[in-house]
């Protein structure tokens, strides 16, 4: 079963935020998403200066067998992108919650997020 | 939910596979990474389970003829010990399916279709042999079908092959099969695969499957094998630029614009169901010089193509891609499209919608990928 990871909010579209409320969130999709696209080939960020939307398309994730879009967890701009997803998406596969991260956010606004026990349940996933 | 299961889905559980449906049975997708397994098969070697395939012996002293009758190649030359790829064709010049026949003896072929299709092609086959000297039987359900593919898949089969008949498995030549003892059963060897590799399919009976399955795979150890699954055995088959049906092929589709017309042996004695529809699509130039043609792109950004996506030349709409991903051996996008055969030259510049956005493909000659021999 794919791993939940207790500390972070996460979106019904799987990505996961991580937002203490004294910088920049951190944003990532879940094991649960990673596992289910396959071995992940190709990832497609916001821009750093760009604005994202909660619940709007920012980008997408690809696998060898299927293409997913990047969903904005919050609103807000976006400050930073991980450049070594990008350049080695399989991360994202292998450590979806650390090295696989995929940008961070100034939050304005958080979209609607579940917990990672309500996240976990609503998708089969282990926390 | 299909509720068909191969003899094997205890091993495949075991070995942690993911289940998809196809063609109605549950297959396993991938084990662990699909593109582990992917180039295990390239670089080493990978079995897999291909037991939803069908197998229906046609048997009888006209079995050659009306073989030549039921499907568009002419079966009745290959010797025995033989394989032959070919096609069934509706009477409209609209493929059936894509199946090959292995001629077992003057009067007897395996014939194996795919497994969506098995039943199409049964029933096809049973109308069609009214008044020749036939027995059509499926075997299908009692058969099970283990692939072993890859640079080393000789060597993996010979350990469990008595040494006086490793000839046979070593001489053994592209198309070809024959009746060998492994691991203590004479079972049917074919030379023949879907992945652009060498290798084997074996046919086995369900009750011996799990045993040789597990068999193959501690002969394997060593080489690298692993089981490999259909996210696998789809990236392999489409770098190898080899149709899928449902993808490339279909009742809608011909022959002629497919790239198959060498198949269709319109030359041959006798009639065959769908002939005069086929002769007329050739001598129109479809697949040629009129309709369309599926050609290999390749991707000159990295975003992929995906099956259905719109093939575009300055913004008009001029085919579809019918199956495409990121190529794992090449590290670019690959795609199978039916274009407009004006478009259809290699070299020309073409542009895939990529969900809202134009990006740059090129024609280029089918396979992807070609082993070095």
């Amino acid at each position: 079963m794919s791993k939940v990871k207790a500390e972070l909010k996460y979106s019904k579209e799987h990505e996961w935020v991580a937002a203490d409320g004294t910088g920049p969130a951190g944003i990532g999709i879940s094991a649960v998403a990673a596992d289910a696209l396959g071995d992940i080939v190709y990832v497609d960020l916001p821009e750093v200066g760009s604005t994202v939307t909660a619940g709007e398309t920012c980008g997408e994730v690809e696998s060898t067998k299927s293409v997913s879009d990047l969903y904005a967890p919050v609103t807000g701009e976006v400050v930073e992108i991980n450049d070594d997803v990008v350049s080695d998406p399989a991360l994202i596969n292998s450590d979806p919650y650390g090295a696989g991260w995929l940008f961070k956010v100034a939050v304005i606004d958080e979209g609607p997020l579940l917990s990672a026990e309500e996240y976990a349940a609503a998708n089969g996933g282990e926390l | 939910m299909s509720e068909n299961y191969t003899a094997l889905h205890e091993q495949h559980q075991k070995a942690g596979a993911s289940f998809t449906d196809f063609g109605g049975w549950q297959m396993p997708l991938k084990y662990g990474s699909e593109l582990a397994e992917h180039h295990a098969v390239r670089n080493a070697a990978g079995i897999f389970d291909l037991s939803h395939m069908g197998e229906v012996w046609v048997t009888g002293p006209d079995a050659a003829a009306f073989l030549d009758y039921a499907l568009v190649g002419k079966l009745s030359a290959i010797p025995a010990g033989k394989a032959k790829y070919s096609l069934m064709c509706q009477e409209d010049g609209g493929i059936i399916d894509d199946l090959i026949s292995y001629r077992r003896g003057e009067d007897k072929y395996l014939v194996v279709p795919n497994a969506g299709n098995t039943k199409a092609v049964l029933a096809a086959l049973v109308q069609r042999a009214d008044g020749y000297d036939v027995k059509v039987e499926d075997v299908s359900a009692e058969t099970s079908l283990i692939a072993v593919q890859g640079p080393n898949a000789e060597a993996i089969l010979l350990g469990l092959i008595p040494a006086e008949q490793h000839s046979l498995v070593t001489e053994l030549k592209y198309y070809a099969a024959a009746a060998v003892e492994i691991n203590s059963q004479e079972l049917l060897l074919a030379r023949t695969g879907y992945t652009g590799e060498d290798g084997f399919e074996i046919y086995v009976p369900n009750e011996q499957a799990p045993v040789l399955w597990e068999a193959l795979l501690e002969a394997g150890t060593d080489q690298g094998l692993i089981p490999a699954g259909l996210a696998a055995r789809d990236s392999l088959r489409l770098e190898a630029g080899m149709p899928l049906y449902g993808n490339e092929l279909s009742r809608h589709g011909n022959p002629y614009s497919a790239g198959l017309g060498p198949v269709v042996a319109l030359s041959k004695e006798g009639d065959f169901v769908g002939k005069e529809a086929l002769s007329t699509l050739k001598s129109a130039g479809v697949g040629t010089s009129k309709g369309q043609k599926l050609v290999g792109l390749i991707g000159l950004g990295r975003r992929a193509a995906r099956g259905h996506y719109p093939v575009l030349k300055d913004r008009s709409l001029v085919g579809e891609v019918t199956s495409g991903q990121p190529s794992p051996t090449l590290g670019y996008p690959v795609a199978m499209a039916y274009v407009d055969v004006q478009h259809a030259e290699p070299g020309t510049a073409l542009d895939i919608d990529l969900r809202g956005k134009a990006e740059p493909f090129e024609v280029v000659t089918l396979p992807f990928y070609k082993r070095q021999k």
